[in-house]
């Protein structure tokens, strides 16, 4: 067995060779089955709760800072953590010793009953702490999103969470050491001159030896972020083919901003590609916040979540009504295909064999187009939507002179809602035209019922949308989202 | 002889912090899953049924048999001893005999060298099955006259006639929706085989006795054969009072069979589909009613869907009849419970065991008569509470003498501002048509013991060491609500020691026997009590030891910090200790308490079940979108009554916990089955209980101050686990009140539980339709 077959990665300052590691291995497993670390949790094996959460340290291009984010651990293969460095709630404070401020926090707030879920909300503490160590109530929030507690109430943990900056920095651990000398030292030393390459795995360095290799073996796994496939390992415990891992080749890495277009590349986080949408349409924050968790965003890729297509993937709508293009890649080159014409049929899309979403391209902000993007679940936070909706319109001289309008939630595959975008285009902008629009989306959609919501809410919710969408678009003064009778009392 | 100098002021002190606090934030707390297991042992997993009813034609284990992991499969017939799992009624059994009631049934049980490899065996297995027609739901259920129980029948006055004579009428039905535990860590036992015969459980339950008295009847063997032991479990909320028996009984055959250690452990999506859940309820009313909303008579029928077996039905359902009036007096008033057999999992104990939907039946009755009478519901509210001297009997006989309703209702009232709000949210709902605001108060009494008188006894075990450390045992369950810290404090308090000096013990059965679940609240009203007799023992033991060495009399003794006053003589405790050991004087002593007061006559449901109530109120307000149908929870006001507290940040973590736990059963958490019976919210990425950001920007949660428990409980506190979750019930109602705003003029609303969006906007519609 020659050096590469070793998953290498660092653990509390030591150098971890995981030797023999199944490719579908997940940290969780390693962690608790293999190491004895006990202290990280599963919870639900699907990357909803968050008791397996653990912070995950990635060295930057140029070797002199080193990223550390919250993912579950539960649904992330071993192989894919290589040449990072894992964080676990043991990593912060030795036994006997002090504890580290985040853990304090808790402790003194009485934030912890039955404690099954605390580990996991004190690594997403300790990520959030190592960016800034005094959070606003609402970075809080949005970073507590991925964990489930269903003891406290939640109130002493954001408590803790508010008052973790009070407690002097630990020696380990802090926000200066994060970025220190010998840990980017170590970090740099486990980068690889060749892709990782076992049995069943394989870590291709750059596009073309990726290209090759699922050329080479058509039926391979594109792995991304894992956080679909994990589901697949932990909950279907389905046999997977060999798998090719997209997360080492720095050129899918990259996000490139061009004067008329956005291209997010097939590795960029669903993290750093929602910062990179919002920075263009701050009006999709919200859509950003409320999709899927920081976990799950740190781990997954936009390109996965369009690749996969799913449904009632939160991305697709908006992305659609912007009118994104999927760049498609193989050896034989690269296609361009607007992303609607990607989905064929429920998880059927125009994928040729050996070919793999290499980046998606959105088209950048118009002038006079109004965009809007709003889901509906039972949850706020991290909870996939019984509907999910996009619309995009241009209004000159008050009427409608083009609209995109894409659901997700209603068919079989995220689509646009043509009998609805013709009964607007030429219309005036008016409440008469978007209820004349309203009514053709019953010949646009016929969604199903399930568990999320019946056929009728659908219908009636995305009605419904389409109106806010047409409120909010005409600067009113009442109240329109809960949010407005939040600020009214504070 | 009892020396009657302890000071103990518990609610003065500072709150110490779980008892556990800072193993949790370090990972270094040990649950069952974390034990280091046999090199040899075997990991079991459950095959399950597929449909909701129907007959085994045949199992088919081949493909099982080829996989070089598996070890052993067991079936029924491999069971030595009973194969059944049942608490009350002897009908669940362990593994499916020729029939199944329910998808989601354990048929067999499979053990592997690993945890993957047997749950993948499990799921190779071939069934063929021969389908039968199911009930599902509670309407099918009582059409077929399906029950697991008898129906029971609660009766006061002549509600009948008097429905006849009052001068308002209205019916309407109640709908509310069950709930999933969700306690984070999942079903779990290792069995370890033992010398001849006996076996060590390691169970995440909070009924360890039970669990042994099952384990030991499935394996052929008796009680002395089996000890049970839980350090912690990771959340129970009634979910591990007598599910955890199914696991451990499984796991326990398999280790039997196999001669090696087996853990069972469910993954999320089978602890979710075949253990019990929160019983789903129908309620169908007829109450009469004067002009001021004071109830005359009520009539209500209570149907719930209990699963395929009885398991606690019986006591759940009774515990909603005797909930039904709350904080109300109903002077003629009938209720009739149904217990329906569904096709469905068995459903069990949640927090709150019936009372919360109780409950929600007559605040719903409430409401629907102040709409009726354009009334403020809160107003309505008030002129039914239980008087003060009169109008006080509940109607199964027991006598309001603890009331606090007025106090809590009135002093929240004021605090949240309650009139001066539902002004500004009138003004604020007649500005905006989209987003409507609505407030709502309710309030909660609820009964403290376990309604089978029996149950109200407990049992500890106390030892002192000759270092003057003291090891505390006793038969609770410590599930994260801070039970062993509440009673390590008591024993620190009657020994005069630091809390350091007190260590507590996993609960085990082989320490304490015979004991009750750690449920209805009682955990630290029992086991307190049964702590605190028996180091009050073995300090009376101290104070004899010492008037005869040092002789003093007993007044001149005092035990504080550690330390020991003996009449102008300083002595440490531990010098004490090492002294009295020398002169051979036992250091260890049982204690044992039964609930005084304490009578029920099931048959009649009659007599005084509960040794005292405890009781809150809350103050909600929310913001509903008429668009969408989602809500916002923007404030709560909660004023709890705790008693005298013994640890006051443990039972605000009760309260807070409780009541977001109640918000998530009557919002968002919503358990689905499709049209085969089969449930489909069976993880979290379908079932959704609340996260941070559903704890509302705005609360305050305060505990009553002076108000010590009237009767005499340990140190006067009161039973905090279960009440809390009822304050959700505000929440709910502020949802009505929202969607009632929606109507162009006052209206009944018809909202059921969970008040999910698709819920709402139903209900919104349903108003306006009204309305136009």
């Amino acid at each position: 067995m020659s050096a590469a077959d070793t998953v290498r990665f660092l653990l509390d300052g030591q150098l971890v060779n995981a030797l023999d590691v199944p490719p579908t291995m997940t940290v969780l497993e390693y962690l608790r089955d293999v190491a004895h670390r006990t202290g990280t949790k599963e919870g639900c094996a699907e990357g909803d709760c968050g008791a397996c959460t653990v912070a995950l340290g990635e060295l930057s291009e140029d070797g002199t800072r080193v990223e550390f984010r919250a993912i579950n651990s539960c649904i992330r293969p071993l192989p894919s953590i290589d040449g990072r460095e894992l964080v676990t709630v043991e990593s912060l404070s030795a036994p006997g010793a002090p504890l580290h401020p985040v853990q304090q926090a808790m402790v003194d707030e009485h934030a912890s009953q039955c404690g099954f879920c605390t580990p996991g909300f004190v690594m997403s503490l300790f990520a959030l702490y190592l960016r800034t160590a005094a959070p606003t109530r609402e970075q809080v929030l949005e970073a507590l999103a991925g964990n489930l507690c269903r003891c406290t109430g939640y109130r002493p943990i954001i408590d803790a969470a508010c008052r973790m900056g009070d407690y002097p920095p630990p020696p380990n651990w802090s926000r200066e050491s994060q970025h220190s000398a010998q840990r980017c030292q170590w970090l740099r030393e486990l980068r690889r001159e060749r892709a990782l390459q076992f049995p069943g795995w394989y870590s291709p360095r750059s596009i073309d030896e990726l290209a090759a290799a699922l050329h080479a073996q058509p039926q391979a796994l594109v792995l991304a972020g894992a956080t679909d496939v994990g589901l697949w390992i932990t909950k279907q415990l389905r046999e997977l083919p060999a798998i090719i891992y997209v997360g080492e080749v720095a050129e899918l890495k990259q996000i490139r901003r061009g004067a008329d277009a956005l291209r997010i590349a097939a590795a960029v986080s669903l993290t750093d590609a929602w910062d990179a949408i919002t920075c263009d349409w701050p009006q999709l924050r919200e859509l950003a916040q409320r999709f899927g968790s920081p976990p799950v965003r740190n781990a997954g890729t936009l390109c996965g979540n369009l690749a996969n297509g799913s449904p009632i993937g939160d991305s697709m709508p908006v992305l659609i009504a912007l009118g994104a293009t999927l760049e498609l890649r193989s050896v034989r080159g690269t296609r361009q295909l607007p992303l609607e014409q990607f989905y064929l049929g429920y998880q059927r899309r125009d994928l040729q064999p050996g070919e793999f979403v290499s980046a998606v391209t959105i088209p950048a902000p118009q002038q006079d187009v109004q965009l809007a993007s709003y889901k509906i679940s039972k949850r706020f936070e991290q909870d996939i939507s019984a509907v999910c909706a996009a619309f995009a319109v241009r209004v000159r001289s008050g009427h409608v002179t083009a609209a995109r309008i894409a659901f997700g939630g209603m068919a079989a595959v995220p689509s646009r809602a043509p009998a609805t975008e013709q009964r607007l285009l030429g219309a005036p902008w008016s409440e008469q035209s978007i209820e004349a629009a309203v009514s053709a989306l019953a010949q646009d959609f016929r969604p199903l019922s399930d568990m999320r919501a019946s056929e009728h809410y659908r219908l009636q919710a995305a009605a419904n949308l389409l109106r806010r969408f047409f409120l909010e678009s005409g600067g009113s003064t009442i109240a329109l989202r809960t949010a407005d009778a939040a600020a009214a009392m504070s | 002889m009892v020396a009657q100098n302890i000071e103990i002021e518990p609610s003065s002190r500072a709150s110490p912090r779980h008892d556990s606090a800072h193993l949790h934030v370090s990972g270094r707390a040990l649950y069952a899953d974390d034990i280091a297991l046999p090199a040899n042992a075997l990991h079991a997993a459950f095959g399950m049924s597929s449909i909701a009813h129907g007959r085994i034609r045949k199992m088919d284990f081949a493909p099982l048999r080829q996989m070089s992991a598996v070890a052993a499969i067991a079936v029924a017939s491999d069971v030595p001893g009973d194969n059944n799992y049942g608490s009350v009624l002897h009908d669940d059994p362990i593994f499916a005999d020729g029939q199944v009631q329910y998808a989601g049934q354990p048929l067999f049980a499979v053990a592997a060298t690993s945890y993957n490899a047997a749950r993948k065996a499990a799921r190779a297995a071939i069934i063929d099955y021969e389908p039968l027609p199911a009930i599902l739901d509670v309407r099918a259920a009582l059409a077929a006259q399906s029950y697991v129980l008898p129906t029971e029948r609660l009766l006061r006055g002549q509600p009948h006639e008097m429905l006849g004579t009052a001068p308002r009428r209205l019916s309407g039905t109640v709908r509310i929706g069950g709930q999933d535990h969700f306690y984070l860590e999942g079903q779990i036992a290792i069995a370890t085989p033992q010398e001849d015969g006996a076996m060590l459980v390691h169970s995440s339950t909070q009924h360890p006795s039970e669990v042994q008295q099952i384990v030991a009847r499935a394996l052929g063997r008796r009680s002395h054969d089996v000890t049970v032991q839980c350090r912690r479990m990771g959340g129970g909320f009634g979910g591990k009072e007598t599910q955890p028996a199914l696991i451990a009984a499984a796991a326990a055959v398999m280790a039997a069979k196999t001669q090696r250690a087996v853990k069972l452990r469910l993954d999320r999506d089978t602890d979710m589909l075949m253990t019990g859940k929160r019983h789903d309820f129908i309620a169908d009313y007829e109450v009469g009613f004067d002009d001021q909303g004071r109830i005359l008579a009520l009539s209500v029928m209570l149907a719930s869907r209990c699963g395929y077996s009885a398991d606690l039905s019986g006591p759940v359902n009774d515990r909603a009849m005797m909930h039904l009036d709350n904080a109300y007096y109903l002077e003629h008033i009938e209720i009739i419970s149904h217990r329906c057999k569904t096709h469905t999992v068995s459903n069990t104990a949640f927090r709150g065991f019936g009372g919360p939907q109780g409950m929600l039946v007559i605040e719903q009755i409430l409401d629907d008569i102040a709409r009726t009478l354009h009334l403020d519901p809160l107003s309505v509210r008030r002129c039914n509470f239980y008087g003060i001297g009169q109008r006080n009997v509940t109607p199964y006989g027991q006598t309001v003498d603890d009331n606090l309703v007025h106090t809590l209702v009135d002093r929240v009232a004021a605090s949240a501002q309650y009139a001066l709000r539902r002004g500004s949210l009138a003004a604020w709902n007649t500005a905006n048509p989209i987003i409507k605001r609505g407030i709502a108060l309710t309030p909660v009494k609820f009964g403290i013991s376990f309604t089978s008188t029996i149950f109200n006894q407990a049992g500890a075990l106390v030892h002192v060491y000759s270092d003057g450390t003291v090891l505390l045992n006793h038969g609770g369950a410590e599930m994260g609500q801070g039970l062993f810290i509440k009673v390590a404090q008591v024993v620190a308090s009657e020994l005069g020691v630091p809390l350091s000096a007190v260590r507590s013990s996993a609960t085990d059965t082989s320490k304490i026997p015979n004991t009750s679940a750690t449920a209805a609240s009682s955990g630290s009203d029992l086991n307190g009590k049964a702590a605190q007799a028996a180091a009050q023992t073995i300090r009376q033991r101290l104070v004899q030891f010492a008037c005869d060495t040092y002789g003093v009399q007993a007044e001149e003794l005092h035990f504080h910090d550690g330390r020991v006053d003996v009449g102008s003589r300083q002595l440490t405790f531990a010098e004490l200790v090492t002294q009295a050991y020398r002169a051979r004087v036992s250091l260890s002593s049982t204690g044992f308490y039964r609930t005084p007061k304490i009578q029920w006559d099931k048959s009649a449901m009659r007599g005084r079940p509960f040794f005292y109530f405890a009781y809150g109120a809350a103050v909600s307000e929310v913001a509903i979108d008429t668009l969408s149908g989602e809500t916002q929870l923007l404030r709560v006001d909660i004023l709890h009554d705790v008693g005298r507290s013994l640890n006051s940040a443990i039972d605000l973590g009760q309260i807070e916990g409780g009541f977001l736990q109640g918000t998530g059963w009557l919002t968002s958490e919503e358990l689905w089955w499709n049209a085969s019976g089969e449930l489909q919210t069976h993880a979290p990425s379908t079932y959704k209980i609340p996260t941070a950001r559903d704890w509302p920007a705005c609360a305050t949660v305060r505990l009553l101050e002076d108000a010590p428990n009237r009767e005499e409980t340990i140190y006067r506190s009161k039973a905090v686990g279960e009440p809390p979750l009822m304050l959700a019930i505000s929440v709910l109602h502020a949802i009505r009140d929202a969607v009632a705003s929606c109507a162009g003029q006052p209206t009944r609303v018809h909202l059921d539980a969970p008040a999910t969006p698709e819920a709402v906007l139903r209900a919104v519609a349903a108003v306006r339709g009204i309305a136009r």
